[in-house]
């Protein structure tokens, strides 16, 4: 059990002659607490795979120092840093039966008969795996023997951290719900400090209690999934968190107005001057399509999705999802757009920009 | 033109893969083969294409039966789970292969090539090698390389699983318009009801080598023929409740009863499986049939939240709008709005539905 610490760690994978190094991984400073469960989060090449690469020590940080608790381990072999890991596809043997599989890590550090004996039913139980003890691993389904390998990873009580890569990608969409509500609870029950990459959000959002969102080697935010959706501080945040993601339209923005495509949107916040691209972010599920009022906008398509109907909609070049209210048709493909004022922000070059509230500004 | 199957199965050492499969598709249409890994998807689709022989029943091509003719011998194009190009080859040469092949005249491939990529927006890469690509563009390119065949029948193969998660979002939204244009028949195998949603067309529904449902894709999302249609075409899992009508009453797991309405109240006497999706139950308050449980975990996504309620004999997934973290073992009912349930008899097949209920 321990805290993690990112001091100043980055990644550079080589230096360009006389320039400025290229980073896989830019410089950052963080803390991981024990107990916690941590997301990082963010497209292929954006970084997170080398940051949990450094955690386990496949990778030694360019720059920066990494401890565990206070414990430099920055430049540690991986089997002197007490982690455990599981991967994307199941790492286990299949001679084995279920039941050794999930004691092999325990009889390693030599635990005591019972007391493994005890851990390994603790764990089966959490994760429906009791029956299945006595079997031969050989001939499990796919998705049974990612759960073996994910019991595997958290069947040692005094890890620093158990790290997760992707470790859902083999299974089908009914049974992650299963295995991701699973790892929940068991987080809930181990008190362990637990991270897990991901490039799906709604994996990373779920299990989380914080997420790190990365892209281009650089983390653009770390908060709860709660704030990443309510209030993302980066344009690409928005966007690459829901689904669809954060509509964002450039805009000009003139004290508490916003001009789109020739219309004007009131803002609940006065901006001073604003330097670089101005944009405005609101999320489909802040966005709805009315029959009038708000802004005029063309209705392309309205999609239904089974639990919710959404809209594609243009305003001038600019296209937009926003949410179509139950029981709401159309007669032709004008239709308003009603975006709510407490979940509108201004972005300037790609970062939300606050604005000083107004109390007699109408909505 | 249509692709008919009839009474297609496959055996093999451990029995039928395929059972007695019958389905007719037609040109320009789009059908979705939904069901979970293992349920037939990729075989059915071999099957189609004449990659490998039933072994019974017919397959018939506008009528002529072609379950002895080769795949090479017929117009197919296949997309496929994992990219698959020639990696010594350009974008260009990888799009326009298909087309050497066929021995197309230079202005014609050139044409077809650039069409292509226009749709799938790979226009400025199609001097490079696909190891310059990011595994969408990769994707892109194979999709374009069935595109341009102009095959009567293209197969696509989970063709997006193995992308990010964003970018699957995008491709699943321009799929449906790139294809729309095409005339071919379209078949897309898929695992995830929310895609199957977004593409339309109709849908198969397949379980354990059979076909449990087959129709307009949003008909069967609303009205799945049996409960294997219905498990198969919801996310997060469909909840289920066993119980017994007899009379005006119905008999609750755990020796409750209850009055018999919603889709229940017209029903002859018998055991039925309640199937319903999370957002047909609501957590805390509310009206309709209720079940004291636990939270065993919520789960947040976005502006909405997944409670999951262990109610004794089950635990159901339900739906809240907004964030709540309400902590597991917290005591919480959930309702169940009966006149939006599916019930299924005994067979498992639909006995009742809001439709229904609706026209009665």
């Amino acid at each position: 059990m321990a805290r993690i610490t990112l001091d100043g760690v980055g990644h550079a994978y080589g230096t360009a002659r006389g320039g400025a190094p290229s980073y896989a991984l830019k410089p950052m400073h963080h803390v991981w607490e024990q107990g916690r469960a941590y997301a990082l989060l963010g497209p292929s090449g954006c970084g997170k795979t080398t940051l949990l690469n450094i955690i386990s020590g496949l990778v030694i940080p360019s720059e920066g120092r990494l401890l565990f608790d206070d414990r430099d381990v920055t430049r540690l072999p991986t089997e002197q840093r007490n982690i455990a890991q599981v991967f994307q596809f199941p790492v286990i043997y299949d001679t084995m039966t279920v039941a050794q599989n999930l004691a092999f890590p325990l009889r390693n550090r030599k635990l005591d008969p019972g007391a493994i004996r005890q851990r390994v039913a603790e764990v089966a139980d959490m994760l429906n795996l009791t029956a299945d003890l006595p079997r031969r691993a050989r001939g499990l389904t796919a998705d049974a023997k990612q759960k073996i390998s994910l019991g595997r990873g958290l069947v040692r009580s005094d890890v620093a951290a158990v790290l997760f890569d992707e470790p859902l990608t083999v299974i089908d969409p009914s049974l992650k719900w299963e295995l991701r509500s699973k790892l929940k609870a068991v987080h809930r029950a181990l008190d362990l400090l637990m991270i897990y990459v991901t490039h799906d959000q709604v994996e990373a959002l779920t299990f989380a209690d914080e997420v790190v969102v990365m892209k281009d080697g650089a983390v653009l935010q770390i908060a709860s999934p709660a704030a990443l959706f309510e209030r993302p501080e980066h344009t690409f945040v928005g966007y690459f968190i829901g689904s669809p993601g954060m509509n964002l339209v450039p805009a000009e923005i003139s004290g508490s107005l916003a001009h789109v495509a020739g219309q004007t949107i009131q803002l609940a916040a006065r901006f001073g001057a604003l330097q670089g691209s101005t944009v405005l972010g609101f999320r489909p599920d802040y966005t709805q399509l009315a029959r009038g009022g708000g802004l005029s906008v063309q209705i392309r398509r309205i999609e239904d999705l089974g639990r919710r109907r959404l809209a594609r909609v243009s305003v001038g070049p600019h296209e937009i999802f926003a949410t179509v209210p139950e029981g709401l048709s159309f007669e032709d493909d004008r239709a308003g757009l009603l975006i709510d004022p407490a979940h509108l922000f201004v972005y300037a070059d790609d970062r939300i920009v606050d604005g000083r509230q107004e109390r007699d500004v109408a909505v | 033109m249509s692709l008919e199957l009839q009474g297609i199965g496959l055996r093999d050492v451990r029995g039928a893969v395929i059972d007695d499969v019958s389905l007719v598709l037609e040109r320009g249409s789009m059908t979705v083969l939904l069901g979970p890994t293992l349920s037939g998807k990729t075989t059915l689709m071999r099957l189609m294409a004449g990659l490998d022989r039933p072994t019974s029943g017919r397959v018939l091509l506008d009528g002529n039966d072609v379950t002895d003719v080769p795949v090479r011998k017929r117009s197919v194009a296949m997309v496929y789970q994992q990219f698959v190009n020639y990696p010594s080859l350009s974008v260009y040469e990888n799009i326009a292969s298909p087309l050497r092949v066929a021995g197309l005249p230079k202005a014609e491939i050139e044409a077809r090539v650039q069409e292509a990529a226009k749709l799938l927006r790979l226009e400025g890469m199609l001097e490079r090698s696909p190891a310059q690509l990011s595994g969408g563009q990769q994707q892109r390119t194979a999709i374009a390389r069935a595109l341009v065949k102009r095959a009567d029948l293209v197969l696509l193969d989970e063709p997006l699983a193995n992308l990010d998660y964003k970018l699957r979002e995008e491709l699943r939204e321009q799929l449906p318009l790139i294809f729309a244009e095409s005339n071919a028949i379209l078949v897309y195998a898929t695992t995830e009801p929310t895609e199957a949603l977004l593409l339309g067309g109709r849908t198969v529904t397949l379980w354990e080598g059979r076909v449990t449902q087959h129709g307009v894709t949003h008909a069967v999302y609303r009205e799945p023929a049996n409960l294997h249609a219905a498990a198969v075409f919801s996310d997060p899992p469909l909840n289920r409740l066993g119980l017994e009508k007899s009379g005006a009453l119905l008999r609750l797991p755990g020796g409750r009863q209850a009055p018999s309405v919603g889709v229940m109240a017209n029903l002859p006497d018998g055991p039925y499986t309640i199937g319903f999706r999370c957002e047909n139950a609501s957590v805390g308050e509310g009206g309709g049939l209720s079940f004291p449980g636990t939270v065993a975990v919520t789960e947040v996504n976005g502006s909405e939240s997944f409670v999951h309620v262990n109610v004794g004999f089950a635990t159901w997934v339900c739906l809240m709008p907004g964030v709540h973290d309400l902590e597991p073992g917290e005591a919480a009912s959930v309702h169940i709005d009966m006149g939006r349930v599916f019930a299924f008899d005994g067979s498992g097949a639909l006995a009742g539905s809001p439709a229904m209920a609706r026209s009665a």
